[in-house]
């Protein structure tokens, strides 16, 4: 990471000097890169298409890491009740769980900031409204919000977005109306204010750039919740469909397999699991931290 | 005082009417339980007969009426599934849940607070870098993979603790409890210790920092000054200053429990209201689900103004809002 010498400020060489000096920080960092690069080439990298059902051999169900399949390939992590090579299989959960707490984020992220801007700059009855929802919202466990909502609308990719950013959307409003609010206090605003500038203008080019930056960096701890929360409600069945699984659900798949000792097919989509929720909050907190941002 | 319980009682009253507005709508505007209820090959007079019978002929706005009306008398409907009234089927899975939460809350006091007074006293020993690095995995990793790694350790590998199921239980004032057998007692274990993880955790981080903070106030300097020996100074000047924090958490977090415990009594197959839950949005048995969503809010409603009342008794210097006003 570097910035170019314009932008280079001695605060954030202090950040970045600080950034660097963490060998933990470094290892997760390289961790989460790997885990985003291997999402990302699933369909070359994988050995077989874990959506294509002609692709499967059923006669390789079950087979312990490491077996020869029939015509000869490896399933170096084993293969799961439809003898679907688990190595594939958890290479495009990965993409999938990456690929829903992300989206799930910004989703959340663009409303919950909007929703933030507007109370704080037009106060009032606009503003006591919007937080009213914000309380209401997030008086309830988000596992419970996103479990009931799923349950009235069904399973599907799109379906498990839309849930997590209904439950997240609110503490990035909140942020973010706090933060617009400290910015608005500020001279440059009023100077702004009295030069007789529309709201708008304003609101978008003076209040949204200065005011985000702490709702960005807790955004960035917010995609290991995202993705957790994907993964909790796959196991319980309500998020993703079983075509198109994500690790959650391939653990949920591999859980009945668990006892009789079939260890692997739970067990390896979870190792990878861990390892993106772990990375994702070290790299996220210790982001955090070094730019002193409270959640 | 009275003007705050009364402020904050019309407040929940709100909160209630707003969610039984937003959940009915949710639940029952979308999705059609006759396709899942009723055979294809039943004829379309019995078909009739059977969406009048629940209701689902009239209108939506008039099914909520009707859906309030029974609410206000404590009737939240009949199961589709299982013939009975929602509430008596939720009530019936309320004591499995009941003795998990709390037992899972009694095993992170137990467990918690010490470590965390531990860790706050100690703070820079091998032991209490790896209590803290410990409470990061405890919040972060999915419930439900803690859980699956508990069987994996307790029950596949070691073979001692058992999988599934509530195990053998006793009546006691003619509720059913598994907290008094042996049996019962070793099925509870590990739910409960998994439901008990992410508190733990938090308590041992809040138990940590209000030690920490505490030991360096005056009182704690003068008192080690005067010779009161450091069993006293922990046990009477700072434990009692680490209570406010710790009881707002447990309060807090009671409600969240018995949401989180869905997910345990899914993994481990545990009879409660949160598997029932579970099993009634598989069935689409939206009676249930409803009467679920506004049993657990009225507990979260509760729990919440008594956790503020305690709060207040607690620490005189809380002024109210509301009292002033």
């Amino acid at each position: 990471m570097s910035l170019s010498p314009e932008t280079m400020t001695p605060v954030r060489a202090g950040v970045l000097k600080r950034l660097r000096n963490r060998p933990t920080l470094r290892g997760a960092g390289i961790l989460l890169a790997i885990l985003v690069a291997l999402a990302l080439l699933a369909p070359v990298i994988a050995p077989q298409n874990p959506h294509d059902l002609a692709a499967l051999n059923v006669m390789d169900n079950r087979l312990p890491p490491g077996a020869a399949s029939l015509t000869g390939t490896t399933y170096w992590l084993g293969t799961d009740a439809q003898g679907r090579d688990m190595l594939s299989a958890i290479l495009y959960g990965l993409r999938t769980s990456l690929m829903v707490g992300l989206s799930a984020t910004l989703g959340a992220l663009v409303i919950g900031v909007a929703a933030g801007l507007v109370a704080a700059q037009f106060g009032g009855a606009i503003d006591a409204a919007i937080m009213r929802i914000v309380d209401f919202m997030l008086g309830f466990p988000s596992i419970l919000v996103a479990l009931v909502l799923l349950s009235a609308i069904g399973r599907g990719v799109d379906k498990v977005v839309l849930a997590i950013v209904l439950v997240q959307w609110a503490q990035y409003a909140r942020l973010m109306r706090a933060a617009a609010m400290v910015e608005r206090r500020k001279e440059y605003i009023e100077a702004a204010v009295n030069f007789g500038l529309p709201t708008r203008h304003i609101m978008l080019t003076h209040l949204l750039p200065n005011a985000i930056g702490s709702v960005l960096v807790v955004a960035s701890v917010s995609i290991a919740g995202a993705i957790t929360l994907e993964a909790t409600l796959s196991f319980l069945g309500v998020g993703v469909p079983i075509t198109q699984p994500s690790l959650g659900l391939l653990i949920a798949n591999g859980f009945e397999f668990l006892l009789s000792g079939e260890y692997w097919i739970a067990v390896f989509p979870g190792i990878a699991l861990v390892l993106l929720i772990m990375s994702l909050n070290l790299v996220g907190d210790r982001l955090r931290r070094s730019l002193n941002v409270r959640s | 005082m009275t003007a705050f319980i009364l402020q904050r009682l019309i407040q929940s009253i709100f909160v209630l009417l707003a969610v039984s507005i937003v959940v009915f709508f949710a639940v029952y505007g979308i999705g059609d339980p006759i396709e899942l209820l009723v055979p294809p090959q039943v004829s379309d007079a019995e078909r009739q007969a059977l969406i009048r019978r629940l209701g689902l002929d009239l209108p939506v706005w008039q099914q909520y009426l009707t859906f309030m009306g029974n609410a206000l008398r404590g009737d939240l409907g009949r199961s589709f599934v299982h013939g009975v009234s929602a509430i008596e089927l939720i009530l019936a899975r309320l004591p499995a849940t009941v003795e998990l939460v709390l037992l899972s809350m009694a095993l992170a006091i137990v467990i918690g607070v010490p470590l965390g007074l531990y860790a706050g006293l100690a703070p820079d020993s091998r032991t209490s870098r790896v209590i803290m690095a410990g409470t990061v995995l405890g919040f972060s990793l999915p419930s439900f993979w803690k859980g699956m790694m508990l069987i994996l350790l307790f029950s596949v590998l070691l073979g001692v603790l058992p999988t599934a199921g509530r195990g053998e239980t006793i009546s006691l004032f003619g509720i059913q409890t598994s907290l008094f057998t042996a049996n019962g007692l070793k099925h509870l274990a590990l739910p409960a210790l998994n439901l008990a993880i992410p508190n733990m955790a938090l308590l041992i981080r809040v138990v940590a920092a209000g030690a920490t903070e505490a030991m360096a106030q005056d009182y704690v300097k003068y008192a080690r000054a005067k010779g009161v020996r450091p069993r006293r100074i922990v046990g009477r000047h700072v434990l009692r200053n680490i209570l406010i924090p710790v009881v707002t958490v447990i309060g807090i977090e009671f409600g969240s429990l018995v949401a989180f415990s869905t997910i345990t009594e899914t993994v481990f197959a545990w009879p409660g209201m949160g598997k029932l839950l579970i099993d009634s949005i598989y069935q689409l048995d939206r009676p249930v689900v409803v009467a679920y969503v506004m049993l657990a809010t009225l507990l979260f409603v509760t729990v919440n103004l008594l956790v503020d009342i305690l709060y207040a008794a607690l620490d005189p210097r809380v002024k109210l809002a509301g009292t002033r006003a």
